[in-house]
């Protein structure tokens, strides 16, 4: 079967339509504002263009940004054909203008023109026991990736030691740090542990999670909770404009570590937080 | 916070009475221009002894379009029309910290009156604006339908095989594009205001005395 058409319209979901979790926190933000002020007239220009976008099917945002495929398949699929059809899907979706091409090489500053290009775009694949294919789509920007950062604790300077506490004072840095620039309110994707690379993957995998899930992991969905509070204590605001709402959703993971390592990664994703999932089964395709 | 209606040529008088935390609606005929064009602009135009002839008549149309009109940091997804003619489908705008080593020298060389961008920019921006009568304005992130909404027309496009869609100078005529102002040519930035009470939040959830 060939899923490149299918693929295409994932990617034109994921480009031009907002999650409905993510869209109901940022008209709870909005609402929560007082009204007049920057913050509430950010967020309501940011509603409004979601609306745009969707009705036109247009991008939400013109940084369509790295298309991050995560794929499962079942044994006995093809995960060079699959991955093959993916970047043709890519290819065709820039060319109606759903993603912006943004592939650019890193020594001769040259778009590549249509999406692709070494590591670009990114593939996670990984072959699972269900007779199910499913495929992940996370649209990431380059604002909010440049404002994510990872921390190897201890870390002196915030009194941030190897415990959830060391955690919380790094991920408050980390948004104190981030101000408006990734496009706030901001998702937190959260790994705690793992190594350099795999804690960036894990956790930006987070950001698949939707908002209001709750972590199974007690000590996790509490920190979850009060982190959320107290980031948006800080008072950045949307884009940085002073306000209640500068963070929408704590997600947090763990990962196993060297005994020498404590790595804290945290993955911003600005408000447009553009995930989009697909299912095949027995030929037939669905967007749940 | 006033809201004002701006239109290119914009004055010094009318640049130098807007405030941080006013709403302005901008018309009129503005450039993008984002890494590669700062980049561009700096070391081939403002620091090379001579501009070279190949370039020449860029330059001067840069000079041009650009007195007394506003910059716009943005890399915008465009459609290109039957009739051959451009159009902005999404075009919000990019961070603009990245310009910091370069905006001031643009501002003065250029006389431009507005950066349109976000997330702010740094004391050399503000200075430059301050002493040359302009001010930073904060366009929406991400809101890239409704901000390529006001783009009425593109006029022109330049560099754009060589730097790229995103990269390249799109000249377009946009009507009431909504923007905030956060840094005035009086020397006030909203972004360390808000900096500074985060700061001071932060200390407090820390537990660190103040």
């Amino acid at each position: 079967m060939d899923l490149t058409e299918p693929i295409v319209e994932l990617i034109r979901r994921a480009s031009t339509d907002l999650p409905a979790d993510v869209e109901a926190a940022l008209r709870a933000a909005r609402d929560r504002e007082e009204a007049g002020s920057a913050a509430a007239s950010t967020l309501t220009a940011i509603l409004d263009n979601v609306a745009l976008a969707r009705a036109r099917s247009q991008p939400i945002c013109q940084d369509t940004g790295t298309p991050i495929f995560h794929i499962h398949y079942p044994a006995g699929t093809s995960a060079g054909k699959l991955r093959a059809q993916a970047e043709a899907a890519v290819v065709e979706a820039t060319r109606r203008a759903y993603l912006r091409p943004n592939a650019v090489d890193s020594i001769t500053g040259r778009n590549s023109g249509n999406n692709l290009g070494i590591g670009f775009p990114v593939f996670h694949m990984e072959e699972w026991e269900s007779d199910l294919l499913e495929i992940a789509l996370l649209l990431k920007g380059g604002g909010s990736e440049n404002v994510s950062i990872q921390y190897s604790l201890p870390y002196e300077p915030l009194k941030a030691g190897r415990d959830l506490e060391g955690v919380r004072r790094v991920v408050l840095d980390a948004v104190h740090r981030a101000q408006g620039e990734g496009c706030a309110p901001g998702i937190l994707g959260i790994c705690i542990g793992g190594d350099r690379s795999t804690a960036y993957t894990y956790a930006k995998m987070q950001l698949l999670r939707p908002l209001d899930d709750v972590n199974p992991v007690p000590e996790l969905a509490a920190l979850e909770e009060r982190l959320l509070r107290e980031c948006n204590e800080l008072g950045v605001g949307p884009m940085g404009f002073g306000g209640k709402t500068t963070i929408l959703g704590v997600k947090i993971g763990a990962a196993h570590r060297l005994p020498a390592s404590f790595f804290v990664t945290v993955a911003y994703m600005c408000w447009a937080c553009r995930r989009a999932r697909m299912e095949v089964k027995n030929g037939t395709v669905v967007y749940p | 916070m006033a809201t004002v209606h701006l239109t290119v040529p914009i004055s010094e008088e009318a640049v130098c009475s807007l405030q941080v935390g006013d709403t302005v609606y901008l018309s009129g005929i503005i450039v993008t221009g984002r890494d590669a064009a700062h980049k561009y602009m700096v070391e081939t135009f403002i620091r090379s002894a001579n501009v070279p002839g190949s370039e020449q008549a860029l330059y001067e149309e840069l000079r041009r379009l650009l007195a007394g009109s506003a910059i716009y940091h943005c890399g915008p997804v465009v459609r290109q029309r039957e009739d051959g003619r451009w159009e902005f489908v999404a075009a919000g705008p990019t961070t603009s910290i990245r310009e910091e080593p370069y905006q001031a020298d643009v501002i003065a060389h250029f006389g431009l009156r507005g950066v349109i961008g976000k997330g702010g920019m740094g004391p050399r921006t503000l200075q430059a604006c301050q002493k040359h009568g302009a001010v930073y304005l904060h366009a929406v992130g991400g809101a890239a339908t409704l901000i390529a909404d006001a783009v009425k027309e593109v006029l022109t496009v330049y560099k754009k095989d060589e730097f790229g869609v995103p990269e390249a100078f799109w000249v377009i005529r946009v009507e009431n594009l909504p923007l905030v102002v956060t840094m005035d040519s009086h020397g006030r930035s909203i972004h360390e205001e808000v900096q500074a009470v985060s700061e001071r939040r932060l200390q407090q959830l820390l537990g660190v005395s103040v």
